[in-house]
């Protein structure tokens, strides 16, 4: 990152009593971005952002707005918004004084404090509603003034919090998009924290994975998704399909032979590795070919088993199939109006393979 | 009075329940508050303790100075003493609202365990600490401060101490129950916001716990009003009070009357107290007349299902458009 950063977290861990909520934690969010911190519940992603906000002070490290270090500083003092999960609204205001507060806290004059109040609300569509109570405002309303209620006060960093979490899946859909838009019109950095990998792929420029209060992988959606650094962030995000290999043999083009559950294939990776060495073998469902054994059309190498399930999505049939070793494998098939013999019945022997290169190969590791 | 018609089966019990309550309501609450209301309006008797004559008489005769004097030093003296048990209650009731779950029954029981004691002993041991050779005086004597023992018996000190003393649970309860409920993530957004500990009380928790503030307040004020014991026994005969005035029309005047139009006029400020208790309530919660409305203008769910209806058709029709 050539620009300076807007957050930087330097050698952060936070200690509750003798349990680590995080370990040590180095992370630099550039201006203007929308990073996701993802992980499941526990990981540690929350205490990131209460960090930022300031109602968690770091047990150690440095924390750093716009190049100054607030690792002191109280949260009332640090401009940076937060939009809480449950929202947080003021019960007792109606729309315009909880989107008011924040100035009012300012001192601004009034006139200005009016204009910018009504400049978020037209934003938000909630202009119509500024004299309702919140009580009397649906979950995706209150969600909208909660976030006009942050960005009225032109924060450096926006934190949101599994803002979506009470909202059902349609209106979650909508206001993603919605989220997306605002970041993109005003510019402002946001910080983004779920469980949900769709929400944070759907969303950000860049994903922080979290687990057990350590950073796992930062990267692209796409980076996550296909490229993962380890087992925990290729299973965390998505299915995948784990398989065990072995190198046998170094290519004079930079690929690898080795023996993966039996059979021989050609593996692509960056990584080096000796002959000899135990690796793991990462396939998404929807990286592996399916053909009825009797075709023959697939030249080898593949492997040989027999089909357990299949599961009917709408857009890909789902292919649950164990391998003549054993192994259970998950296959994703898009499903293609020309092609109608897709339809496999459980018990069909069929053969499976790979488009190569499409693999992702990591160590051996203690999982 | 008449209990509910048991409607469908099985609800006898609650026919029964509902049926039990409005009875004790009725029998214990509703007619002697009546009966009261009637002996106020009737003359006073010399032999009998009232004759059934209707007259304003005892109304007219509470308008005088007498009886203003006794009910304006009570409601001073009720006054200060529900600042006082606020002022005390309010940091206790809010430590003992955000301590750890699992100390707040403990906390709790502090305040509850006097109740185990009869509150005249209580009031007869207040004797012992403020008394001429109570434990405050041997105190402050014993260090000096002091050359002759304060007088604080027979005082109005002593009869706002004592109301203090006695009452302050009642404060402390209420104002537990409220801040408890009071969401703490309202105050980080406070500050999130930019309001420092000072602000956000003032707007967050200050109008949150209103409900639990007047509630607790009521619970002294009006208590302390009609209270007689613990004027009689700390202040003496000299601090005429509002339940002293009453107790004394009925057990020593024989005045069954003027007595009855002191308690009705004690009830009315007390159901006026009630009304402002659930205005103030009402106004905190945010469910005003608008959003009592039924219908789309007041029902935001109504109108958002429509809205949400409405979306819905526009993707699906985009949707269709696209594939054709």
């Amino acid at each position: 990152m050539e620009i300076a950063p807007i957050i930087e977290l330097r050698a952060v861990a936070k200690y509750y009593g003798a349990t680590a909520a995080l370990h040590n934690i180095n992370l630099e969010i550039a201006n203007g971005e929308f990073l996701t911190l993802l992980g499941p519940s526990g990981c540690g992603k929350t205490t990131i952002l209460r960090l930022i906000s300031g109602f968690e002070s770091p047990s150690r490290g440095e924390l750093l707005l716009n190049g100054q270090d607030i690792t002191g500083t109280p949260p009332e003092k640090r401009q940076v918004n937060t939009v809480f999960q449950n929202y947080a609204l003021f019960p007792h205001m109606t729309v315009w004084d909880n989107v008011a507060f924040g100035l009012k806290m300012q001192r601004l004059p009034k006139t200005e404090v009016n204009w910018r109040v009504a400049e978020v609300l037209r934003r938000v569509h909630m202009d119509a509603l500024a004299d309702r109570k919140p009580s009397q405002l649906s979950g995706g309303q209150q969600q909208r003034v909660a976030i006009a209620r942050a960005i009225v006060n032109n924060p450096l960093v926006l934190l949101l919090d599994e803002p979506f979490s009470a909202l059902d899946f349609k209106l979650r859909k909508q206001m993603q998009l919605e989220i997306k838009h605002l970041q993109r019109q005003l510019g402002i950095t946001f910080v983004f924290v779920t469980h949900d990998q769709e929400e944070a792929f759907a969303m950000s420029d860049r994903v922080v994975v979290m687990n057990e209060g350590e950073i796992r992988q930062i990267g692209s959606s796409q980076e996550i998704y296909e490229e993962p650094e380890n087992l925990f962030v290729a299973r965390f995000v998505g299915e995948i399909n784990v398989l065990e290999g072995k190198i046998t043999a170094l290519r004079p083009d930079g690929t690898y032979m080795a023996n993966v559950e039996g059979e021989e294939f050609v593996l692509r990776t960056k990584r080096d590795y000796e002959v000899g060495e135990k690796v793991k073998v990462l396939l998404r469902p929807e990286d592996l070919k399916v053909y009825l054994e009797q075709e023959k059309a697939l030249a080898p190498p593949f492997f040989l088993g027999r089909i357990v399930e299949t599961v009917y999505k709408g857009a890909t049939v789902d292919i649950m199939l164990t391998l003549d070793n054993g192994k259970d494998l998950q296959a994703a098939e898009f499903f293609n109006e020309d092609d109608t013999d897709i339809s496999y019945r459980p018990g069909d022997r069929v053969a499976v393979s790979w488009v190569e290169g499409w693999e992702v190969v990591l160590d051996e590791e203690g999982e | 009075m008449r209990p509910p018609v048991a409607g469908k089966g099985g609800s006898l019990f609650r026919g029964t329940s509902i049926g039990t309550t409005w009875f004790w309501l009725g029998a214990f609450a509703l007619l002697p508050g009546l009966a009261l209301l009637l002996v106020s309006v009737l003359d006073k008797g010399e032999i009998d303790f009232f004759i059934p004559v209707l007259t304003l008489r005892n109304y007219e005769e509470l308008l005088g100075p007498v009886f203003l004097t006794v009910l304006w030093d009570s409601v001073r003296l009720a006054a200060l003493s529900t600042l006082v048990c606020l002022l005390l209650g309010y940091p206790f009731a809010y430590r003992v609202a955000r301590a750890r779950p699992k100390w707040r029954p403990w906390l709790l029981l502090l305040v509850i365990i006097p109740f185990w004691t009869n509150s005249l002993i209580r009031t007869y041991a207040l004797i012992l600490i403020i008394g001429a050779q109570g434990m405050v005086n041997k105190v402050l004597l014993g260090l000096g401060i002091i050359h002759e023992p304060l007088a604080m018996m027979y005082t109005d000190f002593a009869v706002f101490v004592g109301l203090t003393y006695t009452l302050l649970p009642f404060m402390v309860l209420p104002l537990y129950a409220s801040i408890e409920k009071l969401d703490p993530t309202l105050g980080d957004a406070a500050k999130d916001l930019g309001a420092g500990s000072l602000r956000t009380f003032w707007h967050i928790t200050l109008p949150l716990t209103l409900p639990g503030i007047v509630a607790g307040s009521m619970l002294v004020f009006l208590p302390s009003l009609g209270m007689f014991y613990v004027p009689e026994i700390l202040g003496g005969a000299k601090n005429l009070l509002l339940g002293t005035f009453i107790k004394n029309q009925f057990l020593q005047a024989n005045n069954w009357p003027l007595g009855a139009a002191a308690s009705t006029v004690l009830t009315i400020l007390l159901v006026l107290m009630a009304g402002l208790y659930r205005f103030v309530s009402l106004r905190v919660s945010g469910r005003e007349r608008k959003g009592l409305l039924p219908g789309a203008l007041g029902d935001p769910d109504v109108m958002n299902g429509k809205k949400r209806r409405a979306r819905d058709g526009e993707t699906a029709g985009a949707k269709n458009a696209g594939g054709a």
